[in-house]
Order: C-alpha cells, then structure tokens, then sequence
C-alpha cells in the first residue's frame, strides 16, 4: 500500500498541486474568486455543456455498439477470433490525433465518403461520436468480455430449469454478476470521451470544445494558465463526482463470481438467430473499426515506392534531431518500463484494496486511483516539467520522466482490470492457504496470482497499449531527441506539406501494426497459460 | 491440554456468536462439536485457526497463548467445509502445499505426498485434476493437504456434510481408524448427530455460542442435559411433570420415575423405546397418527385425546396401522429427568 500512495502523491498529486498553485496563487494567496469569474462567462458554460453530453451521448452508443461484441467475444468461437480481439483494441493504442485524422480521412472533406457519396460529417458532432465508439469499443469488448467469458454458463442453465426465459434468466443471473464490469467499463468510456482532447481538437473544428482542448488551449496558446487552473479544477471536480458514484454503484454490486476457465464456454454459434449476431458484430467492426485503419493504411501508402516510409529514415527533414523510425524504438522501450511501474504499483494497489479488513481509507483510495484519468494529461505533463526540476527529484533530464506519466495513465487500467477478478477470488481458498503455513504474501503468490494471472496479461497490455499511444502528456516532456511515436505524429501533422502528412501516415500505420503484433503475442501467450488449468 | 479456549467471545454486529466458551481438547483426543446451524460452531474453528479474532477470551495451545499469532504460524490444520482444493493445481500440488510453505525439500515432500494419498485410499492420484474428482474424493484430498504438514490439531468443518449416506457412513469408520492409528489430536463440527457420535471420544453440544452438554457420546445419548440437547438428538418426548415420590404427573397421566429423583417440577423424556403398546382399553387412549419406517423398527407417531404428540418405536410386525386406536404405558428405565442439575 505504502510504493502506491507514495508513487500518486509524488508523480500525480505534487505536479498538478504544482500547476494549480503556479496558476492560481498570486503572491502566496489563492485566488479563489476566479472560479467564479470563469463560470461567469458563456462561452465556458458552454463548453462544459457540450462536454458533458457528448461524453454522455458517446458512452450510450459505445454500450450500445459494443455489449453485443463483447457477449460474441465472450460467449463465441470462431476462426480468427484471437487475431479480431487485438484488431479491435488497436484502435485503442492509437494516438488520438491519429484517430482523429483517419475519420478526417474517412467522413471529413475530400474523405473517402465524401468522394463516393459527397457525404461529409466532420462539421456534424456524428464525427466526435462515432470516433469516440471507434476508441472505445475494445474498453468494453475487453473489461465486460472479459469477465463474461469466465462466467459460469451453468449459473443461467440453473435459473432457466427454475422457470426463467433465456432473457429473464440473462437479465437476473448475468447481468447483475456483470454489474462490476459494466460499471467499470461505462465509467471509463465516461471519462475517456469527457476528458476528449485529440478527437475532439481535430474533428470539431472551431465549433466544439470539451473541457480539454480548452485547458489545453488556455495552457499553449493563450497562455492564461489562471483560467486553464480553473478549468482543470473543475474537470477534476466532475471526474471525482463521477468516481464517487462509481464506487458506489461497485460497492453495492460486487458479490463473489464462480469463475470458470474462459475456453469451456465459448463455443461454436448454433442458428440462424447466433449467426445473424455474429455477422451483425462482424460487420459493426469492420464499417466502424476496420474502415478508418485501412483508410489510414490507404493513405500511407498514396506515394510511389514507398516513398512516405522510405522518408521516415532520412534526417534530412530537420524535424527531429533523429530519424523519425528512431521513434519506433524510443516508444517501445519507454512502453515496456511503464507497463512494469504499472503493473507493480497497480498489482500492489490491486491486492491491498481486496483484503478483507480493508479501511475507509484505502477504500477511499481506490477512487482516487482512477483520478490519473480524469485530470487533464496536459497538466500532468506541465505539472511534471515545473514540480519535478529541483534536487532530490530533478527528474527533467531523466529518461524514466516519460515513462512515470504514461504508468501513470496506465496504472488505473491495471487496478480496474485486477479488481474484479481479485474480489471474486473465494475468501476461503485464501484462508486454507493461511491455514496451511502460507503468509499473506505468499497466500498472495500462491492463490490470487495464479488465478487471476488472466486479467494481468490483459492489465499489462492495456497499461503497454496507452503507454504507447499516450499522448497528453508526453508531448510535454519527451526529449526532442528521443520522441515517442505519437509524438512524431503529431509534429509531422503539424507540419504543411504531403510529404510531412505522408510520413504521418506511415508512422501511424507503423504504430498501429507494432500495437498489433504486441497484442497478438499477449493473446497467444494467454492462451498458453490458461491451458493449464 | 494440547488446546484450550477460556471465555473465548466472538460478536458480530453487537451479537455474541461466541459466548464465552470454555473448551479444551487433550492430546491424541477427538472432540467433535455438536450443534444445529447458526449456533456458532464455525466460527469456534475459524477462532482457533486465527482466520477469527476473538473480542474477549483467549486461545492457548501447548498453554501458549495465541492472542496476535496469524493463522499461518499457529500450526493447526483446517478442513473447509466445502474443501477449498485449489483449482489451479493438481491433487499432488494440493497436499504438497502446506509442506512447500514450511520448506520442505522436493523429495520430501514426494514421498509424504505419496505416503498420504496411499492412507487416504487415492494411490497413483498426484497428477489428476482436482476439477475430475468426485465429491469423496475431494474430500480424501482435501484431508490428506490438511494431514500433510503434520498440525498438532486437525479441525474439520462438517467433514462428510455434502457426501451422499453411504460413502458417509464408510467415511466416517475410515476417519476414526485413521485418527486412532496416527494419534492425531482432532477438533470437529458437524450437524448431524450420528457422524459426531461415530468419531468422536467426547461430544460437546453448542446451542446459540454457548456449550449446553460436554461429555462422551454415551452419556450425551442416555443423559441429555436439556431440553434442547433432548430435542437436537431427536427426542420428541419431550413434556413438563410435577415429581412426586416415584411417580410423576404429566399430561400423558402419572408416568413412573427413577428412584432418587428430587420432587417438584421437573422436564422428563420418554425414549420411544419406552413407549409401550397395550390393548386400547388399557393406559393412556391414543390414536395412530402416522407411522414411518426407520428401518430395524417403525416410529410410530400417537395422538393422546388431551395432550401432545408421542412416538414409539416398536417392531415391525406389532406395528399399528395408521388410524388403530391403541393404548400407552411407559417404562421407568427409558425416562430421563432433563432438568435434574436442579
């Protein structure tokens, strides 16, 4: 308990306590009275309004589009269904600016819907809302299939011999087992789409504007950090409400689960009624989730001989000190050492938040693990470079700085993951180990770890998957000499020119197939390992 | 005293679960805790094993208190009601788990696999999942990763309570062989009476986490402390009497005492044993309300006209059908005074 408290309280709660006090402390004074000020004006109450219900809208149509994928995820075999389950979550690693410009590329002006049907969406909020279900479909897909997957099909073969419909018995047996996971799920696509930036910047042009772009606007152009303080308070008073009702809701739902391996429920669809959703599912993936990468690979590929790849090795551009291909490297390693911090301090946090004598304090504690989340990425970045420049924490030249933000990031993934399957874990199983001469630690090791080393893979690769794709904070603190792919991207759209918006291109789809094969490396190695019980 | 509890208190929620019990159990002795459900027999167990921490009380073993010892280094072995096998290994890495924890070498820990598989009847089982086991075998498993770290006091919660009768019954001779052949010190709670008296030395009934009777299985069985021992051990003739000389007045009429009993009123059981059937214009006029078949005698269930509901037990052939009018009288050698502590 003690390595996750101290890790939040330095590289979370200092460098945002920092960036508030810096843009709201004036002589040694706060300034409260400016988040009057700020409220005061329209054109703010209007961001917040459109964040709010587009965040609201987008979570609705997430669930909606996705609860089917993750029961064919769950509940179905069917060949290819390994390499589908990490195609789905690469949309999830991109860099959001990526996402951004490949529905740019798909439904904005001389887009691929533009050029066959003269169809545009990007001056439409249908833009922000169907990129958001592109990004967040592998969240539910993979928390609620998750879990899903290893429920006991018995538990609703039960209810039915007792008089239940099929739906009935789904409705009062699994779902509220499923409860957790949903909660879980629906609370990140919230927070996800609420706390917008790249999406939101790139595809709602002037007209809209979350909470993000806004701090983020106030923070780098305007430079009104006194404004860009207030905002964030106020997002962070938004994502604690919505955290504390989270906990809430978990509290009174979560009960002990009878887990069963993943591989015996799944089987083949039987009629008309399965193949039809499962086609159904197949299809949403490809028009929703498929079409925008390969329009983005399309792209990459608009120059002759590879010319827009063959670029990325070149230092003439004068970009970066490097080869943009350097990028590939420097985003992989720094992945690598943020999933471990991840996993470690999230895994800690995880198994201190399960024991049973568990206090109001570390309960407490696990809302606000999932604050990283919410709290603007820009501050977190900002708040790194200015809290963490002095002795005995002068971490700015440091390479861990960037991988530090982006376990930061990925922690509440690992701890949101673990948690439901760690309080599933029977209570008992643990306590025959304690009988048996097993320490708490080692009833750890020996009874939780191997039972839920499943949703550790799957907390790993989600911590690697935003690590790699994080993009807020990053572009803050990565060295020029040392980018991370995201922020490559980004300098590259940033610049004018088919050859700089290219070789974007390209280094996305890059991106997107190194995401891929990491993915398709953790599938495999999870079957592995169930395989032996 | 290998184990002992001394006003060993336990409450939840501002009820007393455990109400100030006094307990031990010698070496090499079996003590089996008798009790209906909910009377806090469990949570006796889960105190002793220090799953439980007591709010007023202690627990000693060897005379060592164990106030602040967690489970993992008292030394005891539990058996969960429901097992408890741990899915992720197989049956060899189930028992060899107690061993591994204490740092017991590979070879070790081989051998006393195989040598408790051999005891429990599972040779040549190490390999299996415990997923195919059935539910016998579970519980041999179950019993043999309790055995395998060598506890100085074995506890078993409801150790044969989700088996069918037959492998209980076999069981439950299995057990009593195997303790009395290792000397293993044993604590156990059951709910049903027969499996406490097959395995234990002494019996010790709990009502409410309280202890209402401590004694051997025999004295238990003749000599109920109480009412609700009488009534728990399945004696139904239960009923109030005002005790006069050798005789007692009771609703079912005057019904004979044993000598010495001090007069006034007191609460008598009639065994069904001796509840004799006469000729209807004889002794108290009942009616037969129900008869069941109990296997070496019938249960007969009789209707007196003015009082409540008697049993009998009586052979099959002199058995009344369902209906007969018949009539009672009762043997002074199976009437217990209940309330005879008095």
């Amino acid at each position: 308990m003690a390595l996750p408290v101290a890790f939040f309280g330095v590289f979370f709660a200092y460098p945002v306590a920092a960036i508030l006090a810096r843009g709201l402390k004036v002589d040694g004074v706060w300034q409260f009275g400016r988040i009057a000020d700020v409220l005061g004006q329209s054109d703010i109450r209007h961001v917040l309004w459109f964040t709010t219900w587009q965040a609201l809208a987008s979570t609705a149509l997430t669930l909606l589009v996705a609860l089917p994928g993750a029961y064919v995820f769950a509940r179905y075999d069917f060949p290819g269904k390994q390499v589908l389950r990490a195609v789905v979550t690469v949309p999830f690693v991109l860099p959001t600016v990526v996402v951004g410009t490949a529905f740019m590329a798909l439904v904005g002006r001389r887009g691929l819907l533009d050029e066959l049907w003269g169809l545009r969406l990007d001056t439409t909020v249908w833009a922000i809302l169907l990129a958001h279900v592109f990004f967040n479909y592998a969240v539910v897909v993979r928390t609620v299939g998750g879990l899903w997957a290893q429920l006991d099909p018995r538990q609703e073969e039960a209810a039915r011999m007792l008089g239940a419909s099929r739906w009935r018995a789904w409705r009062t047996v699994t779902l509220p087992a499923l409860g957790p996971a949903v909660a879980a799920a629906t609370l990140m696509v919230f927070l996800f789409t609420f706390t917008s930036f790249g999406v939101v910047q790139i595809l709602g042009g002037p007209t809209f504007s979350t909470l993000e772009v806004e701090i983020y606007r106030q923070t780098s152009e305007i430079f009104d950090l006194s404004t860009a303080a207030v905002l964030t308070l106020i997002q962070f008073a938004a994502v604690g409400a919505i955290l504390a009702l989270h906990a809430w809701t978990v509290r009174r739902r979560e009960s002990a689960l009878r887990l069963v391996d993943a591989a015996q429920t799944a089987r083949r669809p039987r009629g008309a009624g399965q193949w039809t959703l499962l086609a159904g599912v197949l299809v949403t993936i490809a028009v929703l989730l498929v079409l925008p990468l390969a329009v983005l690979v399309q792209r990459s590929f608009g120059a002759a001989d590879f010319a827009y790849y063959r670029e990325l090795t070149s230092d003439e551009s004068g970009i970066f000190l490097v080869p943009p291909i350097d990028a590939i490297g420097n985003s992989l390693s720094y992945a690598v050492v943020a999933t471990a911090i991840a996993v470690l301090v999230g895994g800690l946090a995880a198994a201190a938040l399960t024991r049973r004598d568990a206090g109001r304090f570390v309960r407490g504690f696990d809302a606000l693990l999932m604050l990283p989340l919410g709290v603007s990425a820009v501050t977190v970045g900002f708040g790194f470079l200015i809290a963490l420049d002095e002795p005995p924490l002068d971490l700015r030249a440091s390479w861990i700085l960037v991988p530090l933000a982006q376990a930061l990031v990925g922690v509440p993934f690992v701890v949101r993951t673990m948690l439901p399957v760690l309080r599933a874990v029977d209570q008992r199983l643990r306590e025959a180990a304690a009988v048996l001469g097993a320490s708490p630690w080692r009833v750890w090791r020996e009874v939780d770890l191997p039972l839920v080393r499943r949703a550790l893979l799957i907390a790993a690769g989600f911590a690697f998957a935003v690590s790699l794709g994080e993009f807020g904070a990053t572009v803050f603190i990565a060295r020029p000499d040392n980018p991370t792919l995201p922020v490559a991207v980004a300098r590259l759209l940033g610049r004018p020119g088919e050859l700089n918006y290219g070789q974007a291109m390209a280094l996305s789809t890059i991106l997107m197939v190194v995401c891929a094969v990491a993915l398709l490396v953790l599938e495999r190695l999870r079957t592995d390992r169930t395989g032996e019980f | 005293m290998l184990l002992s509890l001394e006003n060993a208190t336990v409450r939840f929620g501002g009820q007393a679960v455990l109400d100030a019990v006094d307990l031990s159990v010698a070496e090499h002795e079996v003590v089996c805790v008798l009790g209906p459900s909910g009377s806090g027999k469990s949570t006796l167990l889960r105190a002793v094993a220090g799953l439980q921490p007591l709010d007023a009380g202690r627990v000693s073993l060897d005379g060592h208190d164990q106030r602040g010892i967690p489970a993992h280094r008292r030394g005891v072995g539990l058996m969960f009601q429901d097992h408890q096998l741990f899915p992720q290994r197989d049956v060899g890495g189930n028992v060899a788990f107690g061993m591994r924890m204490h740092g017991a070498s590979k070879a070790e820990q081989a051998a006393r696999v195989k040598e408790l598989l051999d005891l429990v009847g599972l040779p040549g089982a190490p390999g299996r999942a415990v997923g195919s086991l059935s539910g016998g075998e579970q519980q041999r498993v179950a019993l043999a990763r309790a055995l395998a770290p060598r506890p100085r006091l074995l506890m078993l919660d409801e150790p044969l309570g989700q088996l069918d009768r037959s492998l209980r019954e076999r069981l439950v001779v299995e057990l009593r062989e195997l303790f009395s052949e290792l000397g293993t010190t044993v604590l156990a709670v059951t709910h049903d009476q027969g499996e406490a008296f097959a395995l234990a030395d002494r019996v010790v009934v709990m009502r409410d986490g309280r202890i209402a009777q401590t004694g051997t299985p025999l004295e238990v069985w003749q000599r109920p402390a109480d009412e609700f021992v009488a009534r728990f051990l399945g004696f139904d003739n239960v009923i109030a009497a005002t005790v006069a000389g050798e005789a007692a007045a009771t609703r079912w009429g005057k019904l004979p005492v044993p000598e010495g009993t001090p007069e006034g009123p007191r609460t008598l059981l009639v065994r069904p044993a001796g509840v004799r059937l006469v000729a209807a214009d004889q002794g108290l006029r009942c009616t037969v309300a129900a008869r069941t078949f109990k296997g070496t005698h019938v249960a007969v269930h009789l209707q007196p006209e003015d009082a409540p509901r008697l049993e009998a037990a009586c052979a099959l052939r002199e058995a009344p059908e369902v209906g007969d009018e018949v009539g009672v009288e009762f043997d002074a050698t199976e009437i217990v005074v209940l309330d005879r502590a008095e």
